[in-house]
């Protein structure tokens, strides 16, 4: 079951790890990492908390748009999931939970 | 900074100089040992501002980055950094002649 | 009496691991940031927080780590089916099981198809495969790699000499969080019942980041 997701379009100032050109777009899970320490926390020398983190595959359609060089190239990065919302699916409704 | 500096060519390679290679030793060293995470010399270089890659090279921002770090975990003080930095900047004029190697 | 002075005869006499000497910092002048890196390391050393002996062996070890040891490991799995299959499920296990240390972050192999070609990026910073790999080069960590591959990746392989061919796929892989990423490119042709030491031979660096591909045989 492909589960579609969408990084969360929040602009946050500091030591965030999504990157800001993935921001509002969506993608599929590509496989799950298992948890991780949160590097917003350890980057701050704050205690540690460990949360899932999935890599999420776009495609260059996606992030890019008409720029894209070839629509059908991907682009693979790892998300934490609190970075990302449920995807939308064609109709528009909001899919059920994973 | 993925897909904003679309006009910029790559740089050829450099071997690394040894000063570079002791301030990556300490890096990974005092990271090991638990004084801050990767996480956090990122977030110190990071905090620099994008001048800090026009005006300062690789290891110049990492050695940055780790001082911060190092004094963030109360490693050596500011004072006693810069004591020491002045009395190197009298040894010589060069690195070889300012290092006791 | 006279004797031969040689050039790179200083502290840490040798070569690099590109082949080269060491870049000579003697002739010139004392920067901030030099003179911030010898305070430190002396200020450490006097603190009890590290030994010369350790900084030392931590550059040793770092020598050590060249694009050989990722070739090693591409024509292993070339040349040993199971092996490439644990090197697909959990590099860095794959990549103890040849002896060499990938610490505690996770590496995963990226297998090149006949029709699709993966491509390794960190644009938040420079994270790359250094346990195996040894340490980036430069253009790696530019800017104008880490900005441009993942938005013009056909044009910046061509740059790097790399064409694909049509229906080819290409892949990028940011390095944002714990995993670091080696590719494993496809087998050059007419290598059939080449050893692995010589196949090893064909595996090039830029070939395990995804900018190249390996060496024809000649």
């Amino acid at each position: 079951m492909v589960e579609t997701v969408r990084v969360k379009t929040m602009m946050p100032p500091g030591h965030v790890r999504t990157p800001a050109y993935l921001r509002g777009k969506y993608g599929v899970i590509e496989r799950k990492l298992g948890e991780f320490a949160n590097p917003e926390r350890a980057a701050y020398g704050l205690k540690k908390e460990m949360q899932p983190l999935v890599r999420v595959r776009f495609s260059m359609q996606e992030i890019w748009g008409d720029a894209a060089e070839n629509p059908d190239d991907t682009l693979d990065a790892e998300i934490y999931v609190h970075w990302l919302e449920k995807g939308v699916d064609e109709i528009g409704g909001v899919t059920d939970a994973p | 900074m993925g897909g904003q500096d679309t006009d910029a060519e790559l740089p050829d390679d450099h071997d690394f100089a040894l000063w570079e290679k002791r301030v990556d030793a300490l890096m990974v060293l005092c990271s090991t040992k638990g004084y801050f995470t990767v996480d956090g010399l990122r977030r110190a270089i990071e905090d620099m501002g994008e001048d800090a890659f026009e005006t300062m090279s690789y290891y110049e921002r990492w050695v940055a980055a780790v001082n911060q770090n190092m004094i963030e975990a109360d490693a050596y003080t500011l004072a006693e950094l810069g004591a020491r930095m002045e009395q190197i900047k009298v040894r010589g004029t060069t690195y070889g002649e300012a290092s006791d190697g | 009496m006279p004797h031969d002075h040689h050039d790179d005869d200083f502290h840490h006499s040798g070569m690099s691991p590109s082949g080269h000497p060491y870049r000579e910092d003697d002739d010139h002048p004392l920067t901030y940031w030099q003179t911030m890196e010898i305070a430190m390391r002396e200020l450490l050393i006097e603190k009890g927080i590290l030994t010369p002996a350790e900084i030392a062996t931590q550059i040793d070890e770092m020598d050590s780590r060249e694009p050989a040891n990722g070739a090693a490991v591409v024509a292993r799995a070339w040349v040993d089916p199971a092996f490439k299959e644990r090197l697909l499920a959990d590099a860095s296990e794959a990549s103890r099981e040849m002896g060499y240390d990938i610490g505690p972050l996770r590496l995963i192999a990226l297998e090149n198809t006949a029709d699709t070609h993966n491509v390794i990026v960190c644009t938040l910073c420079s994270c790359y495969p250094r346990n195996l790999l040894g340490l980036p080069p430069d253009w790696y960590k530019s800017r104008s790699y880490r900005s441009r591959v993942v938005k013009e990746p056909r044009k910046v392989l061509a740059e790097f000499g790399l064409t694909l061919p049509d229906g080819t796929t290409v892949r990028i892989h940011d390095s944002t969080a714990d995993m670091r990423y080696i590719v494993l490119p496809a087998r050059p042709n007419g290598t059939e019942g080449w050893s692995a030491e010589n196949l090893a031979n064909l595996v090039t660096r830029d070939s395990m980041i995804g900018v190249g591909i390996p060496k024809s045989p000649a």
